[in-house]
């Protein structure tokens, strides 16, 4: 090997003085959904088999085929942040400020008291502040360009809320953005960990996000795979034989992730469990005839967890609610588990998809689950669609049981897939 | 033993000529490719230049299905993704999908095309409640620009792990890393990476109007970027995209690939101060070019060449000469350190992977390029920026610095590979 060759991970991390031996741990959880501002609050909905789905407010959805969504109601942002950063933020950015704000309090962590390049923000997005950029279009065509805010340049880009939870908390190391649609949550949680293991002691990591505006909804629309239903109860079914589609919802949570060794240096005062397991694959273009990317995903995140498939207590799940997708899900899931070995959830059935903030809510419920011995349930869930049957779906009640292990799962459309192994401490 | 990463293709869309010959060619003549806008009317604009690329999709094999499909930058980053396999000699049949990733870089995603139906969704800005019923059927395509990645996956059967980095103008470094970092973990053996943007649209000028980031030279469009220059006035946009065939090192050797550069260190920080404004002593990015000379246990006086961020702004130009000379120390003064921007325009997402692609050319062809335009230094900008012509020089290596609003600060080190150069 020549001099100039890249050292490995923990080399590069026993120089600086630190070690990244082992997986890291998760001591910090903000939440930010339809069913509560809070962990606490949304994890009592959850367990209650509370949703969040309801008739958009935001603007009125008449003229649209779909008109439900998990949206966010009771959210005072004055409460939650300086009038400056009023003026500058989506409400996508809002939330995600606040959940950062949330978990950094979770965790006890004093950004002062670390060093300066020790803490880092991976976030992921999926269409940026969009409320805020239909705003600024709007001036542009209708009044001129001279009528754009100052703050649209970066108010909308995907790379809005890392850069302000990294300004507004002093975090100053490495850090990025994922787009890859809903697999980003986890996608950006896998690339924290890389992170971590490079040096860094701690990250943010997760996503929140949330496009409710008409120009956001069209968007949506297009992929022709939200529900028309205006039934709250009937329309997001993920594996029911009467799946229809799915709801749109805005939020999602940040998680504060350490290197084990600095959690236990700064004796954090909680660890909801470890990140033991990640991987992502691409599905095969539309036209070529080889299997989905899901079942490898879950195979290569078990892989990397070192873990066997039996050892695996609960999957939360991708949860399409579209009838092929969600055949395919269990396809995947029957494939490496068995018919019916291991319970599956869908608590996403409360608060709608969320794009860029599913997979970090996903691995935060699944945390809370391992933390309490319990799996929420998927509501609204009736009669199993064929091929679905085989499914052990946790349905209408939170289910107690002994819980060690949890596999989050989400896909994005396009073919992006990822899957989380998350392990109790 | 840990994987090394080495670039064996290269495939390039920016101004002034598509392909990485047109690139070269035109980045070593110190001609300039920034010009009055023709996309669209810019007279109601403060900023009016941009370096557009001409570029007839048909010409570089996209399908009429894939073209009204795909955003420009999308369209982009599939034809230089082509252009890097093909240099690669990559024989797609002969490659396992799922050892293959794809990660591409952009700042603002579809932009153009999200402009394009929201003129028609809104009537010109008429309606709040946008209609439905006119706008593409891929409009969730340029709603998420993880269509890009999948793009360029589906054109060239990739099913490893793939993903959109968007980290405002670090991106295309940043992406560039992430795909590295892909192969050195083992989720992949080749990786399709870069970074595309095509921002040149109304609401993209009147935001950067709205900070004056952007020149206001609109009487003289060819010599409007100017990086480092005492008459600079803020960046000229671009348009393009960088694509590269990042492999193990092993697996390049083995098929006898030729390789241009080794990715041999890489580092990024935030300067947590400020979205759109930069510390000006430089310190992250300066702690950011340190970390990657750590990783690649290099010294610094081992850099023969820096390809600067240099996008022509006032603040910009200061801060990342603070930061090179904070990082570098005396060695500073005795590196040449160029802004290709000054030829191409700012690409924002893009011209991390294109200025990357400069890198990897300087290295293989014994030539840095030059700043094109710089006639009288700012002052405070007192480092050797290669005025105006390219100079012969041979690299064994050299580092390319990125800034990005949000606060990112990115650097990686590239590498002559050992023996024989491309």
């Amino acid at each position: 090997m020549s001099e100039r060759s890249i050292p490995d991970a923990p080399a590069a991390a026993a120089r600086s003085g630190r070690t990244a031996t082992g997986a890291p741990v998760v001591t910090g959880i903000g939440v930010v959904a339809a069913t509560g501002l809070d962990t606490e609050t949304y994890w009592k909905a959850v367990l209650d088999g509370r949703s969040g789905i309801g008739r958009i407010a935001r603007f009125d959805p008449a003229q649209y085929p779909s008109r439900l969504a998990g949206e966010i109601r009771d959210f005072d942002p004055a409460a939650h942040l300086p009038d400056r950063l009023l003026a500058q933020t989506d409400h996508v950015t809002r939330y995600s400020l606040t959940a950062a704000a949330q978990a950094l309090a979770d965790a006890a962590v004093d950004p002062a008291a670390l060093g300066d390049y020790d803490m880092g923000v991976v976030t992921a997005s999926s269409a940026g502040g969009f409320e805020f950029g239909q705003k600024e279009l709007e001036k542009l065509w209708s009044k001129g360009g001279d009528h754009v805010s100052a703050y649209q340049s970066f108010a909308w880009f995907y790379a809005v809320n890392t850069g302000q939870i990294s300004i507004r908390h002093g975090l100053r190391g490495p850090s990025g953005v994922l787009v890859t649609d809903q697999a980003g949550g986890l996608d950006a949680i896998g690339q924290a960990r890389r992170h971590l293991r490079a040096g860094t002691a701690l990250a943010i990591t997760g996503g929140v996000d949330g496009s409710l505006c008409p120009w956001g909804w069209i968007g949506q629309l297009a992929t022709g795979q939200i529900s028309e239903s205006d039934d709250p109860e009937r329309a997001y079914l993920p594996f029911d034989r009467d799946a229809n589609g799915f709801v749109p919802g805005e939020g999602g949570a940040i998680l504060v992730v350490e290197q084990r060794e600095a959690a236990r240096r700064r004796a954090a005062p909680k660890v909801y469990g470890e990140i033991s397991g990640y991987a992502a694959t691409f599905d095969p273009a539309p036209d070529r005839n080889r299997p989905p990317g899901l079942r490898r995903a879950i195979e290569l995140a078990l892989a990397d967890a070192h873990c066997a498939a039996a050892e695996i207590d609960v999957v939360f799940a991708d949860a399409a609610g579209v009838p092929e997708l969600d055949l395919a899900e269990a396809k995947a899931l029957n494939g490496v588990f068995g018919a019916g070995r291991v319970p599956v959830t869908a608590p996403k059935t409360m608060t709608g998809r969320l794009a860029a903030g599913a997979g970090g809510l996903d691995v935060a419920t699944a945390l809370l689950s391992l933390r309490d011995q319990v799996i929420p349930p998927t509501v609204n869930v009736g009669s199993l669609a064929d091929g679905c049957r085989d499914l052990d779906l946790v349905l209408d009640a939170a289910r107690p049981a002994p819980l060690r292990r949890a596999l989050v799962l989400a896909r994005g459309i396009g073919g992006f897939n990822a899957a989380v192994v998350v392990t109790a401490p | 033993m840990q994987r090394r990463v080495v670039i064996t293709g290269l495939g390039v869309v920016a101004p002034g000529g598509i392909g990485a010959k047109a690139f070269w060619e035109l980045l070593t003549s110190g001609r300039t490719a920034t010009r009055t806008i023709s996309f669209f009317d810019p007279s109601p604009f403060r900023s009016q230049v941009a370096a557009e690329c001409d570029f007839d999709p048909a010409a570089h094999g996209l399908s009429p299905a894939q073209t009204i499909r795909m955003d420009r930058a999308a369209q982009f980053a599939v034809v230089a993704a082509a252009e890097a396999v093909a240099d690669a000699g990559l024989e797609l049949a002969e490659l396992d999908p799922y050892r293959v990733g794809t990660v591409v870089g952009s700042a603002v995603g579809a932009t153009m095309s999200l402009e394009r139906e929201y003129v028609i969704a809104s009537d010109r800005g008429r309606r709040w409640l946008v209609e439905n019923a006119r706008t593409s059927p891929h409009l969730y395509d340029y709603y998420v620009p993880g269509s890009f990645a999948a793009e360029v996956a589906w054109s060239i059967g990739a099913e490893g792990p793939a993903a959109v980095v968007s980290t405002g103008c670090t991106s295309g470094l940043d992406a560039v890393a992430y795909a590295a970092e892909l192969i050195r973990e083992g989720s992949a053996d080749v990786v399709v990476g870069g970074a595309s943007d095509a921002p040149i649209s109304p609401i993209t000028v009147a935001c950067f109007d709205a900070i004056k980031a952007t020149t206001p030279r609109n009487d003289d469009p060819a010599h409007a970027s100017r990086p480092f220059d005492n008459s600079r006035n803020g960046f000229v946009l671009g348009e393009g995209s960088a694509m590269f065939v990042l492999e193990d090192l092993e697996r390049a050797r083995r098929r006898g690939a030729p390789v241009y550069a080794e990715i041999v260190g890489f580092a990024s920080r935030c300067n947590a101060f400020h979205m759109t404004g930069l510390r000006p002593d430089g310190r992250e990015m300066a702690e950011a070019i340190r970390n990657a000379l750590d990783t690649a246990r290099m010294d610094p006086t081992a850099i023969g060449y820096v390809n600067a961020h240099g996008s022509g702004t006032k603040q910009n130009d200061r801060h990342e000469t603070a930061a090179v000379k904070l990082a570098l120390r005396e060695h500073a003064y005795a590196t040449p350190m160029s802004s290709i921007k000054s030829m191409v325009g700012h690409s924002l997402g893009a011209i991390g992977a294109i200025e990357v692609a400069a890198c990897a050319l300087a290295i293989t062809n014994g030539v840095v390029p030059p700043t094109a335009n710089l006639h009288e230094p700012d002052p405070e900008c007192d480092l050797d920026y290669v005025p105006l012509e390219a100079r012969d020089r041979r690299l064994d290596a050299v580092l390319s610095v990125g800034s990005g609003f949000g606060g990112f600060q990115s650097a990686m080190l590239l590498a002559r590979p050992e023996g024989d150069a491309r």
